[in-house]
């Protein structure tokens, strides 16, 4: 079963409309048990990161976040989604999160406009399913102020210039992480969504 | 970048669910939904439209047009709009749009700011208008812009009312004034007639995306048209 987390925040129609134009069925769930015994697992981020951590320890969902990705079983991780995969964040005073991957999420630079609201290009810096027929270099749809940086470069797959490099895509195993909102950003975003379902669910 | 289109009219525009499908296909990177109507009645039927659009289209999609209220905002996020914009009721209540960048976050709030020269002045100036052009208020549009900014707006939607519709092109000083000092996104609107205005608006006006409407729904120019004509003269665009 796809399941797709929700801590309260907003954003999850869109996620569900996406898996759907793709043909597969999701449930929308805030029950950690749903996420354990899940095939793959969306958690999707709109918001601060020191909001979603809070909902999450207190639904129970950031254990059984930590416990999938420790079993590596597929997980999606989309925009603040993906920055409480790391230590900590800098939104709103130091905050914990759920430390899944070492390093911290830092205010994008000043100089350009923040939040940086738009399509920016991803440079794709490995070759991974997750990227099949999408091309390098192709404009994914961003709304963030803060983005992950983490200590372990190869952990990098993909990266987005916007003042600053930024890791815009994180693999870690089955984790993938998106600074971006693949289903707002057209069809590569959703050949996105595809080829995560086909990694997660040819692995059954 | 193209933002997309906005419906002006949409009992003129022919099915918007479909049409939104369509310039979805056709390269919009975002699609703006305006002038829902002022009526409780209008409201409820763009709830249903905004659901059925937001299953076809993987694009950021803004609603406007007689929002008055947080719970106004609500219901439209939650009918799957990404963004919610609001104009009259932020002019005479500027506090709706703190309140609706605490609640939903300020990427949710654009702040759309209907502006006209303001004759015989020595410096440029504009002054804002609301219930959809027609009422002038006295106030500087680029001190609101300012201040629409402060209180929480994710983005501005600006629109000339003595460009829009005349297809000569966009207000470009009012766009760069506004653009100069805003630290958001700053959306053009209004006067688009030839591939030439939007090259400007960009570029010239330092606006960071701009609306189109007539030149699409009339079909003068395709999206494809004019993002191949800005990629031919340097603009980055989304293929």
């Amino acid at each position: 079963m796809i399941v797709i987390i929700d801590y309260g925040a907003g954003n999850l129609r869109s996620v569900a409309n996406a898996i759907s134009k793709l043909g597969y069925r999701s449930q929308i769930t805030s029950s950690p048990e749903d996420v354990h015994s899940a095939t793959a697992v969306i958690l999707p981020g709109v918001g601060a990161a020191a909001d979603t951590m809070h909902h999450l320890r207190q639904s129970g969902m950031a254990e059984a976040i930590r416990q999938l990705v420790q079993d590596n079983k597929p997980l999606l991780a989309i925009c603040v989604g993906m920055q409480v995969m790391f230590e900590k964040t800098e939104e709103g005073g130091w905050h914990d999160c759920l430390g899944i991957v070492p390093g911290t999420v830092k205010r994008l630079p000043p100089g350009l406009k923040i939040p940086h609201m738009g399509w920016n290009q991803v440079k794709q810096r490995t070759a991974h399913p997750i990227f099949d027929s999408i091309p390098d270099g192709a404009n994914f749809y961003f709304v963030h102020s803060y983005h992950g940086q983490p200590d372990d470069m190869s952990l990098v797959a993909g990266t987005t210039y916007y003042g600053t490099p930024m890791c815009s895509v994180l693999i870690k195993g089955n984790l993938i992480a998106t600074q971006f909102h693949p289903e707002k950003s057209g069809e590569y975003g959703l050949r996105m969504y595809a080829n995560f379902l086909k990694m997660a669910l040819g692995k059954r | 970048m193209v933002k997309g289109t906005s419906f002006t009219d949409l009992r003129d525009a022919g099915d918007p669910v479909e049409l939104a499908a369509f310039y979805y296909e056709e390269g919009a990177d975002e699609l703006v939904f305006l002038d829902i109507g002022a009526t409780p009645e209008a409201r409820d039927t763009m709830v249903g439209v905004v659901e059925h659009v937001s299953e076809k289209i993987f694009i950021p999609l803004t609603v406007g047009g007689g929002l008055r209220s947080i719970e106004d905002i609500r219901r439209m996020l939650e009918a799957g709009a990404d963004k919610t914009s609001i104009n009259t009721a932020a002019v005479l209540n500027p506090q709706i749009i703190a309140a609706g960048a605490a609640r939903f976050g300020s990427q949710c709030i654009v702040v759309a700011i209907d502006a006209r020269r303001v004759a015989k002045s020595k410096v440029p100036q504009w002054e804002v208008l609301t219930h959809g052009g027609r009422k002038p208020t006295g106030i500087d549009a680029l001190q609101w812009a300012q201040q629409a900014v402060s209180l929480g707006a994710g983005e501005l939607l600006v629109t000339s009312w003595d460009a829009d519709g005349h297809q000569r092109g966009y207000d470009l000083e009012l766009t760069r004034a506004i653009s100069k000092e805003a630290s958001v996104p700053v959306i053009a609107s209004g006067g688009a007639g030839n591939l030439d205005h939007f090259y400007e608006a960009l570029v010239d006006g330092k606006a960071d995306a701009i609306l189109a409407a007539s030149v699409f729904h009339y079909r003068t120019y395709s999206i494809r048209q004019v993002k191949d004509y800005l990629l031919g003269r340097g603009v980055p665009v989304r293929l």
